[in-house]
């Protein structure tokens, strides 16, 4: 990738910021749901 | 009618006992203004800028002090599961109820507001959209609170909750109550947001009461 | 009209077979649009002739605010439904959809305001659409925070129907009230975009982020409805069986799940 293509016209930190948040919260949303559904499994595993 | 009767003396009653409780909402309302007053620069013209925002935010934060309590209290002495089983229409019970709320804090702040405009530098024309924007949108946190409070009935932490929920759901009524007075200020019609906040009362007057009374009969399902 | 499908789908454990067979294929879908999106928006498209290389924020805001009103509107009438019927599937998708929905309308207020930034001056203005998306993020942690308050989950969803609806009713009045307050001062004109003159090169992108998000957001709400329903019907058979089939996976090791 080319410098121009990172530094995004100089609206780098906007449009970089925005990505980066972004992923942030589509990977939250994609596993948190995985993470506790095994700790549900686990609890009631444990109870049984 | 004798339900109404009762409920509403019952409520009148009870707080002609706990005086300090209700006059906490209009002394805070004082206290906020002036304070915002002391803040300001001695007799800064600005403040008549600001005076509709700390006016309307000052009534809207006293009013909401009193809610938490609206319920509690007859939550905790059984007086609720009284309403609940006496066939008395809940609805018609939580209207009232709100109602006698909005009389005891919500009516002192309304006559309040207009020596503390004065004192924030408030000209005389935007005197009268404040005072009928504030008789129209009390009642509406009345009603709101009522349903929120209904709501967050007997929850460990309902008090902190309370604000939290209110809030959203009380911005209409802000912008359209302040924004009377500063259409007023700018020697604009303040009618339109008047009527807006009446349109807002109605809808609250008419679906609330209905919603909090099937909040309060889920909370002792 | 056969509605059997619809009572069958309606029982737990025939939903949370369904989820499972439905989950895997729309994360990949999901998946897959949203990398083109990405890939799409940030180097494919041309930069704007207005805007240079700001607008590229919209692929990620469009999507965010799209499905931030969308979710807050299936929330309400899944809580409706709740109510109404007393259907304890409905009430476990509309608990499930608001973390999600709150998640996506803090993603397009923070968008929102980076891309203000350079393209108002200001990282915040009081315009009718941020205000708008504000006052939902508040709605949606009322939600979420009534619903962590109760003990019993059934009084809990129940009582966050009531809320959900009333804030739906709330939603249109604030952006009302929001445009009529920008409308009293005539003077302080907000900078408007201007209407970028979209090339389909912009757009495909666009709606490919639109549905891959719309796809991740009905994946992540099946998945947390599962986790709803897991909980809420614990002690059953179906449950008993999720549970021996998931330590069977663990034990012979070879499955990660």
């Amino acid at each position: 990738m080319s410098p121009e293509f990172w530094s995004m016209g100089g609206y780098a930190p906007y449009v970089w910021g925005s990505f980066g948040v972004a992923a942030a919260i589509y990977l939250w949303n994609a596993i948190a749901p995985r993470l506790r559904r095994r700790a549900i499994l686990d609890s009631l595993a444990d109870d049984e | 009618m004798s339900a109404f009767v009762a409920i509403f003396a019952r409520e009148l009653k009870l707080a002609a006992r706990a005086r300090a409780e209700w006059l906490m909402p209009p002394l805070f309302f004082v206290i906020v203004v002036t304070l915002f007053g002391f803040g300001a620069r001695p007799n800064d013209p600005q403040l008549a800028a600001f005076a509709p925002a700390v006016l309307w935010v000052g009534a809207l934060l006293a009013a909401l002090l009193s809610l938490e309590r609206l319920y509690r209290a007859d939550q905790e002495d059984g007086t609720l599961e009284q309403l609940l089983v006496s066939g008395t229409s809940l609805s018609f019970a939580v209207f009232v109820k709100s109602l006698a709320h909005w009389l005891l804090s919500g009516l002192p702040i309304v006559l309040l507001a207009a020596p503390l405009a004065a004192m924030l530098g408030l000209p005389a024309a935007a005197l009268g959209p404040l005072v009928l924007g504030l008789a129209l949108g009390t009642p509406c946190l009345s009603f709101i609170g009522g349903f929120v409070a209904a709501l967050t009935v007997g929850l460990p932490r309902g008090g902190a909750l309370l604000p939290v929920l209110v809030l959203p759901l009380i911005v209409p009524v802000i912008i359209f109550g302040a924004g009377a007075v500063r259409a007023a200020q700018q020697g604009l019609d303040a009618g339109a947001p008047l009527y807006f906040l009446a349109a807002i009362l109605t809808l609250t007057l008419t679906v609330l009461p209905w919603l909090a009374a099937a909040a309060l009969r889920n909370a002792f399902e | 009209m056969n509605w059997t499908w619809f009572h069958r789908l309606g029982s737990p454990p025939s939903f949370y077979r369904f989820a499972e067979r439905l989950a895997p294929w729309l994360g990949v879908a999901a998946l897959l649009l949203l990398a083109y999106a990405w890939y799409g928006g940030l180097v494919l498209a041309p930069a704007d002739y207005q805007q240079k290389d700001a607008f590229r924020v919209i692929y990620v805001h469009v999507p965010a605010a799209a499905v931030s009103l969308s979710l807050y509107v299936l929330m309400a009438v899944a809580g409706a439904v709740a109510l109404i019927w007393r259907m304890k599937l409905a009430e476990c998708v509309m608990i499930a959809s608001a973390p999600v929905g709150a998640s996506f309308t803090a993603l397009a207020l923070l968008t929102g305001m980076l891309w203000g930034k350079p393209m108002w001056g200001a990282y915040w203005v009081w315009d009718a659409r941020l205000t708008s998306e504000l006052v939902l993020l508040f709605l949606y942690l009322g939600v979420i925070g009534l619903h962590a308050a109760f003990e019993d989950a059934r009084a809990a969803a129940r009582a966050c129907a009531l809320l959900a609806i009333v804030g739906l009713v709330n939603v249109p009045i604030v952006h009302f009230s929001v445009e009529w307050w920008n409308s009293l001062h005539q003077g302080s004109t907000i900078l408007k975009f201007g209407k970028p003159a979209i090339s389909a090169d912009m757009a495909r992108p666009l709606y490919a982020g639109l549905l891959g998000t719309y796809l991740l957001c009905a994946y992540a709400i099946l998945r947390r409805t599962q986790n709803e329903l897991l909980l809420r019907e614990r002690g059953t058979r179906w449950v008993r069986e999720q549970l021996a089939a998931a330590a069977g996976n663990r034990d012979g090791g070879a499955h990660v799940s």
